[in-house]
């Protein structure tokens, strides 16, 4: 996984709640055995019935989602942030998102930030306003910021993140990697482990 | 300490647990299927590394089968998927129940059904809705792809201890009222983000008194809640289900398994994090009218006036007007089957509101058995030609029109009363509305041509 630190870029508006992974990356994509390849199909059925506010023209290359609560609800495929990624998104910024959808994407490199919800708005409403505007997402510092520029004033807000993830994601960490670390302890619960517990083979 | 029966099932998976990061947890059983898996095992490739348990991993094909025809009738993606299915655990060893073997099915149907489910085990799977399995006592969690690849290289789980919540139904069901409505009910109550990250435990007089089939019913639907998992306390329903399924232990071995697992059970003075109570009297057989599985009202209700824009978005969607009574809604189609509802019961259940009436002209039906046994028990007992000779089609075993991966999908504008667990837009195939039901209901709407309240149908 590439490491993550800071990323400034168009901040891009979806002004809708409990977005689910169906209507991320709906199903007849999800076909594909490689892990490439879903970026053009990211909202499809949205995109197909015209006018989808992540088509206008100024919010086109975005790299920061901000959406409303439970973005990411719904079935646990991954294809969902690989989309997000390859359609050029690196952070998504919601109230809350779907348990699933979070851990995914903090496991293939899409940072998920969680704002309160008066955040959230603020963020929604300036990317409508000013459309093509453009946030950085510090991970080292977990800073959000706004420049001040134009006719906008500056803006910035602290956010919490799972320590682990971040320190995964700053260092672009292989997770399986870490946990080989503790092979003495797994092959210790493994010897430990009851032989009455089914087994296939 | 008292500890929830979630707690204690986490406690004895810990295999290192250190300050600041997330537990790391051994994985009693992890299920796999075709679409969640191939690139979980692409990577296991580009990083030179194996399937460390595969005595403990076991796959299935259900996600894209075609339910008629075979094989032959998949398409070309699909193929390739199944195909990578089978060389993947071919190469590292994975007992596969593929298209054709008498075992396949839903994967959360075939793991109980084989008693490969039960109490007290860590199980994974790369779908949502392994939360079934807590239905036995397991703690079930549904991952993606990247877990995939971890669990199949270290045969461990990295995370977080969730925070839990009692959801206690008390009471007797009413007439018509089953599992799938207590579960709809439950949602409609908690909302769809009520129980995010949590494990729910299932407790009451209510989910006690339901079968290991219905609490599977209980527990699939626990996802829509946003919850990890869902619970519920293995008793004497768990040990008669379990007992004498091909995986489950036998012998003395039964005997000691059955002490261990009355052993899970939550202590008396445990304290969860939430608790909702639920008066189970006053549960009803629900419609949703929405786009997510919160947005359901009893069937003698009407379609609701939109509270916010979500709503309106939903019904606009739907093709609804709010104040239009549920029963007055047509429908094209009718669904009976998924992990949340292709079990015997229901499939016999929805043949007893069938027997000597036939499907609307106006409507096309079918039934999906959840697995190959579940269709060879319906045959034998007749329920194949039962349901065919009322019009519904009778299909192989999958997941099909639960999420339309298969040729099994909806045409654009078609209105579908379906057993399913999600009525998400397009989820059923673009364009398509799905009015989530239970069984009976769906078997009722599919002789009415329109949703009707199975309590007064005859």
């Amino acid at each position: 996984m590439e490491p993550f630190t800071r990323v400034t870029g168009i901040l891009a508006p979806l002004d809708r709640v409990n977005v689910d992974t169906d209507q991320i990356i709906p199903k007849q994509f999800l076909k594909r055995i490689e892990r490439t390849g879903f970026g053009p199909f990211l909202f499809y059925d949205w995109r197909q019935n015209g006018d989808f506010i992540l088509d206008r023209p100024a919010y086109l290359g975005a790299s920061v989602l901000v959406t409303g609560a439970n973005f990411g609800c719904g079935s646990s495929r991954e294809h969902a942030p690989w989309s997000l990624l390859e359609a050029g998104f690196r952070v998504v910024i919601a109230p809350s998102f779907g348990d699933i959808f979070k851990s995914n994407s903090f496991r293939c490199g899409l940072l998920p930030v969680e704002l309160p919800e008066a955040a959230v708005r603020t963020l929604i409403d300036r990317a409508l306003q000013e459309p093509g505007m453009e946030i950085t997402i510090d991970l080292e510092s977990t800073q959000i910021t706004i420049p001040q520029r134009g006719g906008g004033p500056g803006w910035g807000v602290r956010f919490s993140i799972d320590s682990f993830f971040r320190e995964c994601l700053l260092n672009g960490w292989d997770e399986v990697a870490l946990t080989l670390r503790h092979e003495t302890e797994i092959a210790r619960y493994e010897a430990a482990r009851s032989t009455e517990l089914p087994a296939i083979a | 300490m008292a500890r929830t029966m979630a707690a204690k099932i986490w406690d004895e998976h810990v295999v290192a647990a250190r300050d600041g990061e997330p537990d790391l947890l051994y994985v009693d059983l992890h299920l796999v299927h075709e679409v969640t898996s191939p690139q979980a095992f692409e990577g296991l490739r580009l990083t030179k590394r194996r399937v460390r348990r595969p005595d403990l991993t076991i796959a299935t094909m259900d996600h894209d089968v075609p339910t008629v025809g075979g094989r032959a009738a998949a398409d070309e993606l699909a193929e390739r998927q199944m195909s990578a299915l089978e060389e993947n655990c071919r190469r590292e060893g994975i007992r596969l129940f593929g298209m054709g073997n008498a075992r396949q099915g839903i994967v959360h149907v075939i793991g109980p059904e084989l008693g490969l489910t039960q109490p007290g085990l860590l199980i994974v799977c790369g779908d949502s809705h392994t939360s079934t399995h807590g239905a036995l006592g397991a703690l079930a969690f549904g991952i993606g792809t990247s877990e995939v690849e971890h669990v199949l290289a270290t045969q461990c789980l990295r995370q977080r201890r969730p925070p839990t919540m009692a959801v206690t139904v008390e009471g007797p069901l009413p007439v018509g009222v089953t599992a799938k409505d207590v579960a709809l009910g439950i949602i409609a109550r908690i909302g769809v983000e009520g129980g995010r990250g949590h494990v729910l435990e299932y407790r009451g007089s209510t989910i006690r008194g339901l079968s290991m089939e219905g609490r599977m019913t209980v527990c699939n639907m626990t996802i829509e809640s946003g919850a990890r998992a869902g619970v519920i306390a293995p008793d004497d329903t768990t040990f008669a289900y379990l007992r004498g399924r091909e995986y489950a232990p036998a012998g003395d071995q039964w005997d000691q398994a059955v002490d261990r697992w009355r052993r899970l059970t939550s202590d008396r003075d445990a304290t969860f994090d939430r608790e909702v109570s639920i008066d189970a009297g006053r549960l009803e057989p629900y419609v949703t009218w929405g786009t997510n599985p919160g947005q359901s009202v009893p069937v003698s209700g009407s379609v609701p006036a939109p509270s916010t824009e979500t709503d309106e978005r939903a019904l606009q969607y739907m093709a609804l007007e709010p104040g239009t009574a549920i029963e007055a809604i047509a429908i094209d189609r009718v669904f009976i089957g998924s992990c949340t509802n292709a079990r015997m019961e229901d499939l016999r259940v929805a043949a007893s509101v069938v027997r000597g009436h036939r499907v609307h002209p106006k409507v096309r039906a079918m039934v999906v058995p959840g697995s190959a046994s579940v269709k060879r028990q319906a045959e034998a007992e007749g329920l194949d030609a039962l349901f065919r000779e009322a019009g519904f089609e009778w299909r192989d075993a999958g997941c099909s029109m639960c999420l339309g991966m298969n040729p099994d999908i909806l045409g654009p504008g078609e209105r579908c009363a379906s057993t399913s667990n999600r009525n998400f837009e397009g989820r059923q195939g673009r364009g398509g509305r799905t009015h989530l039901v239970s069984p009976p209901m769906a078997a009722a709407a599919a002789i009415a041509g329109h949703l009707v309240d199975v309590r007064e149908f005859n």
